[in-house]
């Protein structure tokens, strides 16, 4: 069944950046949710952390302006901003550990209705496994977001009732931003509270794998869809 | 007189044995200490288990290292990257053991083991395949793990700069794992770019006080990995 066309990745991270509070401290994973970074409203300031050692994190240096020893958890090459720190592992994961950062946005191979993440190993036999601080981030900051496309590119919903790939952690997400619709994890499974521009909330049902509750309020903001 | 100093990254890693455990600092190449590496192949240790964040790029470092057979285990968060074939030739041909730890957890382990903590409990992993085998237990209404330190026989770290009492300065991000390996390596080995007299570092600004360290050697332009990697370097 192919997907309906809703929003485009960055789109998708501009929506989710309209959520995050001035002053926040915030840890951005690998992928679509490093777009964020490029959407946050001029309003408001927010502190970037990766978990190899900086707060503070700036933007890709210019052309021949990176050093190899400044990178993020992508191994990416980064700049510092004005206010920035350096540390070590153990004091950036008591960071993350210690509930000390506001929100942690991650990528997904499947959410489930209790809120249940899957995003580090498919469980393929033969594959290396490779984890990260994805387990640590979920279990200890304040807030989750995931951001995702709403189903696989053959069309498999990646919100389902009960995950089948190995778990990253268990009733650990808040909300799930996809290019279909917003999301929040609530005590009652999947929960609704907007629709992207041009889609039916049928539509993004008919592509989820577990019930979807309507938490829609009557207000809904009309710039999701903006450029 | 307190002098930690040794000639070349040679006599730096002279000791280690078959079979020892051997932390190395480092996330991807940010405060590899490829020299120290380089000089480990050179002498041919074999059976060791290396505890290091990732496991090597390309065919210099810490893959070089994997690729002459010294390393029997690796405990690690993340031995996938684009260049990193040379561990996952040698696990899937079942020659080398791996353990894998979420990094948090890892860092926190080894922590532990230099401050002397044998043991502590974390929500992380929790509920997950990565649990087997742990004892969990249940604390303000979470499921835990049981984690065990980790400590080495030796810690190979690279620091921006060095007096000879071991105190240390690292460059931003190539400070990651350093100084907690440096308090949990019985024998903690610095290579620095650069070595000054005591007194020259402000006490106020040391990361790593030297009484982690035990030996410092100087090594002035430490080559990079990716560099290394891009022109298809390989070592020896």
């Amino acid at each position: 069944m192919n997907t309906p066309v809703g929003l485009s990745r960055e789109q998708i991270a501009r929506r989710a950046a309209r959520d995050i509070a001035d002053g926040s401290y915030v840890n951005l994973g690998i992928g679509m949710p490093e777009l964020i970074a490029g959407f946050i409203p001029p309003d408001r300031q927010i502190v970037l952390h990766t978990e190899n050692g900086l707060l503070g994190m700036g933007p890709a240096p210019g052309p021949g302006g990176g050093n190899p020893e400044l990178i993020n958890a992508g191994k990416k090459q980064v700049t510092v901003l004005p206010g920035g720190s350096f540390f070590h592992q153990a004091d950036s994961f008591a960071m993350i550990r210690g509930g000390h950062l506001d929100l942690s946005v991650l990528g997904a191979l499947e959410v489930a209705a209790n809120g249940d993440l899957a995003n580090w190993s498919t469980g393929r036999p033969g594959a290396i496994p490779a984890v990260g601080g994805a387990m640590d981030l979920v279990s200890g900051v304040k807030a989750v977001y995931v951001i995702t496309r709403h189903c696989t590119r053959d069309g498999t919903p990646k919100l389902v009732e009960r995950c089948s790939y190995p778990l990253t952690g268990a009733g650990v997400v808040n909300r799930i931003y996809t290019d279909l619709a917003v999301i929040d994890v609530t005590a009652d499974g999947f929960g609704v509270t907007e629709v992207s521009p041009g889609i039916s909330l049928a539509e993004v049902a008919a592509h989820t794998a577990a019930p979807l509750l309507d938490r829609r309020s009557s207000a809904i903001p009309s710039s999701a869809a903006a450029p | 007189m307190i002098d930690k100093q040794v000639i070349g990254p040679g006599e730096a890693v002279g000791g280690i044995a078959d079979g020892d455990t051997v932390m190395i600092g480092g996330f991807g190449e940010a405060g590899s200490p490829i020299e120290l590496i380089h000089a480990l192949i050179d002498q041919g240790a074999t059976g060791l288990t290396v505890i290091s964040n990732n496991a090597g790029n390309g065919e210099v470092g810490l893959a070089a290292l994997i690729r002459a057979g010294q390393v029997a285990k690796m405990i690690c968060s993340f031995p996938r990257s684009s260049n990193s074939t040379m561990f996952q030739e040698m696990h899937r041909s079942g020659r080398i053991e791996l353990e894998l730890v979420p990094q948090g957890t890892l860092a926190e382990r080894i922590r532990a083991g230099g401050a002397g903590i044998p043991a502590f409990y974390t929500p992380t992993a929790a509920q997950t395949d990565l649990a087997a085998g742990k004892e969990q237990r249940q604390f303000n209404g979470r499921p835990c793990l049981l984690e065990h330190a980790l400590v080495a026989d030796w810690s190979l770290i690279r620091a921006r700069t060095a007096d000879r009492h071991g105190n240390l300065l690292y460059n931003m991000t190539a400070r990651n794992f350093s100084p907690v390996m440096a308090m949990a390596g019985r024998t903690t080995v610095v290579q620095a770019s650069s070595v000054v007299e005591p007194g020259a570092l402000d006490p106020e600004t040391v990361v790593t006080p030297g009484i982690f360290v035990d030996r410092v050697v100087h090594v002035a332009n430490p080559q990079h990995e990716s560099e290394l990697v891009a022109s298809g370097a390989r070592y020896p």
